[in-house]
């Protein structure tokens, strides 16, 4: 009696303590990555469990995570412990970043790429966050659909006539585009064309925007997008399409292809994006882990950071969302099957002799939205709704350039360096 | 009676100081955000901006449509399905608990019903193959048949929003007194004329409130129409989100939030005028 | 009981003049109703219960492969529980508030003439046309702010503003077609106007009353985006799980669109008595 009377009172202060609000000694981990259900609680289950301390790992849409972080600064009540996001998502809300020059100190033996630690500084001269994790875009093929391919083509070493034609054998064979992109609202469609289209066309992101091999670049995808699915612009994450069979072959984010080959390995291939005229343009995917002004607890954040930078917990990170360690590591040989199929493929498209690496931008700052939007309006003008390409280049090079102007951003590659802001050809 | 000149004022104060405080209030910042520019100062340019947008006219267009569209066989269809209620003698309770599930069921959740029913490799296209009206799977979400797209959305926002109608519709049923049909039928009224002539009249109130609020949720649709036509099918609340969480430009967005105001101003006053209730029924 | 057996009585001499194709007509239309409400739903089934190989198959079967491992998911997730309990708490307050504060102002709409009703109409409807994301960050802001952040509460206080203007304008609709009448019968024959309307008009008014509480409750329930930003430790449970369905593989998008979709129809089946039951009363 006297226990269940106990119990009873227990349940109602825990009823008054979230009705009210309670303290807690949790360190609060806000991320807009590892959002899908089964990741997220890998993260949990798999990564953080191991750390010394309580973790609440919250994933988030972008829409909660900006304007949470942004509440807090303006209210001056910080709650949460770490930030978790995409290079692009920091610059939005740099305000409110505590600078980590400290940390990246006690992280030496760790070895990231200079060049990660110094895109994670946003062009300030400041640590704005620790680089995290790792990605990039591949393509990925039903293995039926190989039979396709043109003559003579390696799918390895792809060209975009080849894809192209690969499209179209497809589409006969199959009566209809087997072909996907995830031009859908929360595909990436738009890093597909600043990151593998425009340089392997144009050796270019921002200056030769609406040059002469921009404007054949335009008219040579609008073709093939005749054999590319129209539900494209419906696709976010490829994976589905392709396990369904709407899509035989497919380009996404790696950690966006993963269910793929996790679920049928037998059944799908990965190899690098195909190549244009200026070589193989393609683009990493860096995440890091920053740390809000007024944090709580600052020291527990930082010794976050430190577990999640260890190679440990970096593998485990892999096995759990199937972005790769940015840490020096040693994988291991049991890794599930994405980054076994992925692995490879990712390897031979950074080794390619042909390649042409992109960086991410950096200096656009709460622009990096809006110089998206200018290269998914220039697609859906010209590809989907068959707009005059010239027209359509000219316009949007010209708001192009205002952003670029107003924010001042230095050119990144594959353009050339600048002084002062890229300019816009 | 004396205390009858306040009365209403008390009965309305916790509300409307509710609203002030967790509405008007925080909304006048967001407001007057569409009205300036990134320096703060007075100007349009944010209105331009969304003007210019290429999706800023079909974003118009399709809301405007969807709305026209959907909201009078919402009223049509919950009409019907109230006065089949009001018919039926046995299993009353169960069938309109029936119709209004949906109630319960929230966008996202109905976008994610009727993708799997429509799309390319979903039920109904598997219910057709297997009668062989298709030979092989079509895809009628993508652009390339925009008829066949809004036709799902359509149908997808019947399916989910019909409930509220019926349910407001059938609570204003219930208060007409059974005695004015009985009248209708004595003095010889068929059962077209009774519904005509003594049901809907007395039904005017509710058929306002049930127009005003499925038009003013009819303009923030969303979500069903993200999941099953992606950016194919721009509508103002989805551009509104964008513009906000996206391009990260809170004034456009805001410019986006006046608008959708304004155009429910403009609604809800038509509604209010052409539904009016006379004065001397409100006692 | 009484109450039924005088509406069928009332109904049946009517039912029988129907002629016999019409009654038919009338019963397929009502099945035909009743069934584009359920087979949807019943699809959701059949694919929250199959294997991620059935879901993505083609043709596809009409019938479960009764594959638990993905539900299963759901049920063991941790927090799920919790999640599930401060979504409920959150949605009754916001149920009792909205009808606390909306039932008086639909009283005050329908039964008086006074200045300033017109302006109070459009403001309540404008909270409707006004997209509440973008008040997100303001209300956050003071809500860090006062202390209500990360409170039920707090999000309830929120899921009030989304429910109120649906609360009062159904009572409003409801208190105008109670007809005055009755209740200045009920002055004459000495009751206060407290007693009239308790006595008179809460009774004709309660299942209207109900059905708008419901809906504030299924607001609440199913609002996603105030409640992912305001809530940290306690979350609900569609900022805890849903937000990001979507980008989830589509079995577990089925399965978490059914684990959604379940508790508010139990809800909306236990309260449907306090819906409809009282007709017969409406109808006398």
């Amino acid at each position: 009696m006297s226990s269940n009377r106990l119990v009873n009172k227990l349940a109602l202060s825990a009823v008054l303590a979230a009705v009210c609000g309670a303290a807690s000694a949790e360190i609060v981990f806000y991320s807009t990555q590892a959002r899908p259900l089964e990741e997220a609680q890998k993260m949990r289950d798999e990564v953080l469990a191991g750390f010394d301390g309580e973790v609440q790992f919250s994933p988030q849409e972008d829409g909660p995570f900006f304007t949470r972080i942004e509440a807090e600064q303006e209210a001056g009540e910080v709650t949460l412990g770490l930030l978790g996001a995409l290079h692009g998502d920091f610059p939005q809300v740099q305000a409110a970043l505590d600078p980590l020059d400290d940390v990246m100190e006690t992280l030496a033996d760790r070895n990231i790429s200079d060049t990660f630690v110094g895109l994670a500084k946003l062009g300030t001269d400041n640590q704005q966050y620790i680089p995290w994790m790792q990605a990039t875009y591949l393509m990925a093929a039903n293995k039926d659909a190989l039979q396709y391919l043109p003559d003579g083509a390696d799918v390895n070493a792809l060209t975009y006539d080849q894809l192209g034609q690969w499209a179209k054998n497809m589409k006969d064979a199959a009566g209809e585009p087997k072909l996907g992109f995830p031009a859908g609202p929360k595909g990436l469609m738009h890093r597909f064309l600043q990151g593998y289209l425009y340089p392997s066309f144009t050796d270019s992101v921002v200056t030769d925007f609406r040059g002469e091999k921009a404007e054949v670049m335009w008219a040579a995808f609008k073709d093939l997008w005749a054999h590319v699915n129209p539900r494209s612009t419906a696709f976010n994450f490829m994976q589905e399409p392709l396990l369904s069979g709407e899509v035989w072959v497919a380009f996404d984010h790696t950690a966006r292809l993963k269910d793929a080959f996790d679920q049928k390995p037998d059944q799908f291939v990965a190899f690098p994006a195909p190549a244009g005229p200026e070589g193989l343009g393609f683009m990493p995917v860096v995440a890091g882990l920053a740390i809000p002004k007024g944090t709580p607890d600052r020291a527990t954040s930082v010794k976050l950071i430190q577990y999640l930078t260890q190679p440990e917990t970096q593998i485990k990170t892999l096995r759990a969302v199937g972005f790769y360690p940015v840490v020096d590591v040693q994988l291991p040989d049991d890794l599930p099957p994405n980054v076994k199929i992925g692995g490879p493929a990712v390897a031979a498209q950074a080794s390619a002799e042909n390649a042409n690496p992109s960086l991410l931008p950096v200096g656009l700052g709460d622009k990096g939205g809006l110089f998206n939007k200018i290269y998914q309006d220039a697609f859906q003008q010209i590809v989907i709704r068959n707009a005059d390409v010239k027209q359509i280049l000219d316009r949007q090079a010209g708001a192009l350039k205002r952003i670029i102007d107003e924010t001042g951003a230095p050119c990144w590659a594959p353009d050339d360096p600048s002084d002062g802001p890229c300019p816009v050809n | 009676m004396k205390h009858d000149e306040w009365l209403p004022y008390l009965l309305l104060a916790p509300s409307a100081l509710f609203l002030l405080i967790f509405f008007v209030f925080p909304s006048i910042d967001v407001f007057l955000l569409a009205f300036q520019n990134s320096a703060g100062e007075w100007s349009w340019g944010n209105f331009q901006l969304m003007g210019d947008d290429f999706n800023f006219g079909p974003a118009i267009r399709n809301t405007l449509l969807l709305a026209l569209a959907v909201v009078p066989l919402q009223i049509g269809m919950a009409l019907a399905m109230a006065m089949a209620i009001s018919k039926l003698n046995r299993g009353r309770d169960m069938i309109l608990y029936i119709w209004t599930i949906p109630l319960g069921i929230s966008d996202l959740a109905a976008g994610i019903i009727w993708l799997a029913i429509l799309e390319q490799y979903g039920f109904l296209n598997t219910f057709m193959f297997n009668l062989g009206i298709i030979s092989q799977p079509e895809g009628w979400l993508s652009y390339q048949h925009p008829l066949t797209l809004f036709f799902a959305v359509v149908i997808a926002e019947l399916w989910r929003a019909t409930a509220i109608v019926l349910v407001i519709l059938v609570a204003g049923i219930g208060l007409i007194p059974k005695e004015y049909a009985e009248a209708g039928e004595i003095f010889g009224a068929n059962a077209w004329k009774r519904f005509y002539k003594i049901t809907l009249p007395l039904l005017r109130p509710s058929l306002q409130t049930a127009l005003i609020l499925r038009t003013l949720l009819a303009f923030e649709v969303f979500a069903v129409v993200l999941v099953l036509g992606g950016l194919d099918l721009p509508v103002l609340m989805g551009e509104t989100f964008r513009w906000q969480f996206e391009y990260r430009e809170a004034g456009v967005a805001s410019a986006y939030a006046v608008l959708i105001l304004v155009i429910s101003i403009v609604f809800t006053l038509f509604y209010l005028w052409a539904l009016r209730v006379p004065e001397e029924a409100q006692g | 009981m009484t109450t039924q057996a005088d509406s069928v009585a009332a109904a049946a001499p009517r039912a029988s003049a129907w002629p016999i194709v019409w009654r038919w007509l009338f019963v397929t239309v009502v099945f035909v109703l009743c069934l584009w409400v359920l087979f949807p739903i019943y699809l959701l089934i059949v694919n929250s219960l199959s294997t991620p190989e059935q879901v993505n198959a083609w043709p596809k079967e009409f019938v479960p492969g009764f594959f638990l491992d993905t539900l299963a998911f759901f049920w063991n997730f941790e927090g799920v529980a919790s999640a599930m309990f401060n979504s409920v708490i959150a949605a009754l307050i916001t149920m009792v508030l909205a009808i606390g504060f909306g039932a008086p102002a639909g009283y005050a709409l329908a039964r008086f003439r006074f200045r300033g009703k017109t302006a109070y109409r459009l403001m309540v409807l404008m909270t409707r046309a006004f997209p509440m994301p973008l008040l997100a960050l303001p209300l956050a802001v003071i809500f860090l702010q006062v202390g209500l952040d990360d409170t039920l509460l707090g999000v309830a206080l929120v899921h009030t503003a989304l429910a109120l203007p649906f609360a009062v304008l159904i009572t409003f609709s409801l208190f105008m077609g109670i007809p005055f009448e009755l209740e200045e019968a009920a002055w004459t024959l000495g009751c206060t106007r407290w007693q009239a309307f308790r006595k008179v008009v809460f009774p004709l008014a309660a299942p209207g009353m109900a059905a708008s509480a419901v809906f504030a409750f299924v607001i609440s329930w199913n609002e996603v985006f105030v409640a992912a930003i305001l809530t940290v430790n306690n979350q609900t449970l569609t900022a805890f799980l849903v937000q990001s369905l979507n980008e989830s593989p589509v079995h577990v998008k089925f399965a978490g669109g059914l684990v959604l979709v379940i508790p508010a129809l139990i809800f909306i089946f236990a309260v449907r008595k306090y819906l409809f039951s009282m007709w017969g009363i409406a109808n006398r």
